[in-house]
């Protein structure tokens, strides 16, 4: 049976949770493993009523290190597979979702934010995560991290997610947040949706290397073997050379491989880096939002423009990697950027460092899962 | 019988020799009794996934010339867990250590078992956190002198085939490293059992735990296992030592059988 088969009518009012389920059904998703946690728990409810009617495979781990661990073992057997927690399930993955770095393992991470730190706001609000996402685990890498601000782009986003990360041969992470989560829209069901699956080897096993890269595709992403198929592919998180043999104190092997790890994402920012823009072309001011206070944030921009101020919106759909040179030239246009956010300022920071001094960069921050309303905004513009 | 320089020839990944194993290790004989079962059953070795966490115990998995995950440390129930679920054909070996097993994993193992989810899982019993040096871990004796016990550990260690007979395991056995046979004979059996095999071994680590307990040469570790196991048969005579051969047999529903039946009920 195909996803299709079973999600309903092409136009739907759910939650963006639900949307979620949706876009990774869509994009190929046959396994999830999690462990439930507000405002992420209805994932996996619905994780677990479709994929066995699509022959796919739901567990519910005893926590969210299992969790991690299990999608990782499981998208070694050749399958697409994705988790979804919040805050603190977020912060219990970190050591595993480094192993998926290491081992270069695709797999969908969902983190609906909430309040933290800590237990925090369970039911609330919050864009608090952001950095974790990016620097959660040890030792240096990039990541994708990708936000909706609908329930349509959760949908969409989280099949980008999925193409991302087999492309790339990286977890990608969805940061949704509490409302976006449970907010109830219209969404409509693409169709004829791109779809990608992670390279697979095409060479016999005595020329196989697991972790060579470059001499079948000119790419920086090695092909994969999944378990079972004969290549007898050894996964360490250890430094490793081309074999996927440890060699852990040779200075060069680390410095190779966790150079190539960052440079097979950040070589590629033009194909992974996807934002929205509004009123771009002439604005003098921009206001970079991302999340469920991006919608306030275009509000605000709609309310500005009527006062026939030239401001632009810019709509952060992906988080990392962080594309310096987009904010850089934005810098060289505008005379403020205006960063709207639900923490203290997480993005304000690398695209302050971005802009150089270029232009004024200010911050709307708005905590408590308070979302921040148009009027915040507007006051920021005048 | 295969010949040690079959198993050599025919299992082992000679880009990763020699081992990271001390001389005296007990782990490189859990290594030749796994391939010893393995080929007396005539497995095919590339439907077969050895999964490991972190320690020397859990070096092992590099060792073998098959698919290998390597994991994080105590972790690898839980990695193992997802591979079966997402392919039931594979088969899936855990080699763990007693930190990694029953430490930093001790919950993984639990619902492991719980699940009965089909692996087979060969704990290295060393009393000791080996790879980082020789401290304390879940199992170490009373009064054993390690690193981080430098005047003696009172903590109670855990009897792990006695913790894993309480979840609910359907085979578990333990033995020594000084009975190869017996062990060869326990790994076969848990490979074949469908379900969660729990097979723990006592084994050596003369660097990091014996030098520091005062038994600096192998026949007096290997004696001392002698001395202080009894065979189960024979358990009721000697209630204070430590018990080994096979522990528990019993008949139990399986995670992947159970799930394929879930999906054929209601994909109709
Ligand atoms: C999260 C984490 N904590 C600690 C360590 C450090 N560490 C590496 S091996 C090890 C102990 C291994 O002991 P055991 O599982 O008994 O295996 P052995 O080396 O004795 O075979 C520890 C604590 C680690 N790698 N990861
Ligand atoms: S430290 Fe102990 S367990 Fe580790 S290799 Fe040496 S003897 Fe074996």
């Amino acid at each position: 049976m195909d996803a299709y088969d079973i999600l309903g009518p092409s136009e739907q009012y759910i939650q963006g949770d639900k949307a979620c389920v949706y876009g990774a059904l869509i994009a190929g998703c046959r396994f999830f493993a999690g462990y439930p946690i507000t405002p992420a728990t209805e994932i996996a409810e619905e994780m677990s009523r479709f994929l066995p009617k699509l022959g796919g495979t739901y567990i519910q781990m005893e926590d969210e290190i299992a969790s991690m661990g299990a999608i990782i073992g499981a998208s070694w057997t050749g399958k697409k597979t994705m988790t979804a927690t919040s805050g603190p399930g977020f912060s219990l993955m970190q050591e595993n979702i480094g192993y998926a770095v290491m081992t270069e393992t695709p797999c969908v991470i969902v983190d609906v934010q909430r309040g933290g730190p800590s237990t925090g706001q369970p039911t609330m609000s919050s864009q608090g995560d952001v950095m974790q996402a990016r620097y959660g685990s040890h030792g240096d890498y990039e990541i994708i991290a990708l936000c909706p601000s609908s329930v349509q782009e959760t949908l969409e986003l989280t099949i980008r997610a999925f193409n991302l990360s087999e492309k790339y041969r990286v977890p990608v992470i969805l940061m949704m947040d509490e409302s976006i989560g449970h907010m109830r829209e219209k969404i409509t069901i693409p169709k004829d949706v791109l779809i990608a699956n992670r390279s697979t080897v095409d060479i016999s096993y005595a020329y196989y290397r697991p972790f060579r890269t470059g001499y079948m595709h000119a790419t920086k992403i090695p092909e994969f073997a999944p378990f079972g198929s004969g290549y007898k592919t050894f996964i360490t998180g250890l430094t490793h050379d081309e074999d996927g043999f440890p060699t852990t104190v040779n200075p060069k092997a680390h410095s190779d491989l966790i150079k190539r790890l960052s440079e097979k994402i950040t070589d590629n920012i033009d194909d992974i880096f996807y934002v929205n823009n509004k009123h771009l072309e002439y604005a003098e001011i921009a206001v970079i939002s991302y999340g469920i206070s991006a919608r306030p944030s275009l509000a605000a921009v709609n309310m500005a423009q009527k006062l026939e101020k030239n401001v632009a919106f810019i709509n952060l759909n992906t988080l990392w990697p962080f594309n310096y040179e987009f904010i850089s030239e934005l810098s060289k246009q505008v005379e403020k950027i205006i960063v709207v956010e639900m923490n203290m300022g997480l993005m304000y920071h690398s695209i302050r460092e971005a802009a150089e001094g270029r232009c004024d960069v200010v911050l709307v921050s708005s905590l408590g899962g308070r979302v921040p309303t148009p009027k915040d905004i507007v006051e920021m513009i005048k | 019988m295969i010949s040690n320089d079959e198993i050599y020839e025919k299992y082992i990944r000679k880009g990763t020799m020699p081992t990271i194993l001390c001389a005296g290790c007990g782990n490189g004989i859990v290594l030749n009794t796994t391939l010893r079962a393995i080929d007396e059953l005539k497995k095919d070795i590339d439907k077969m996934v050895f999964v490991s966490g972190i320690g020397c115990s859990s070096r092992l998995s590099s060792y073998i010339k098959a698919d290998g995950l390597h994991t994080t440390h105590g972790r690898p129930i839980a990695f193992a867990t997802g591979i079966k679920a997402a392919n039931p054909d594979l088969d899936i070996v855990v080699f763990t250590g007693d930190g990694d097993c029953a430490g930093i994993g001790g919950n993984h193992l639990i619902h492991g078992i719980r699940r009965n989810i089909d692996i087979t899982v060969i704990v290295l019993n060393n009393y000791n956190y080996g790879m980082t040096g020789g401290q304390a871990s879940p199992t170490t004796p009373l009064e054993s002198l390690t690193t981080t016990t430098p005047y003696d550990s009172f903590e109670h260690p855990f009897d792990l085939s006695m913790l894993a007979m309480a979840a609910g395991a359907p085979f578990v056995a333990r033995w020594t490293i000084s009975h190869p046979v017996q062990l060869v004979k326990s790994i076969k059996k848990g490979l074949q059992v469908k379900g969660f095999s729990f097979i723990e071994v006592l084994t050596p680590c003369p660097t990091s735990y014996w030098r520091r307990n005062r038994i600096r040469d192998y026949e007096g570790i290997y004696r001392w296992y002698k001395e202080n196991t009894v065979n189960v048969k024979r358990a009721e005579s000697e209630p204070d030592k430590i018990c080994i051969g096979e522990l528990q047999n019993i008949q139990k529903k399986e995670w992947t059988e159970q799930w394929k039946e879930l999906v054929e009920r209601v994909s109709k």
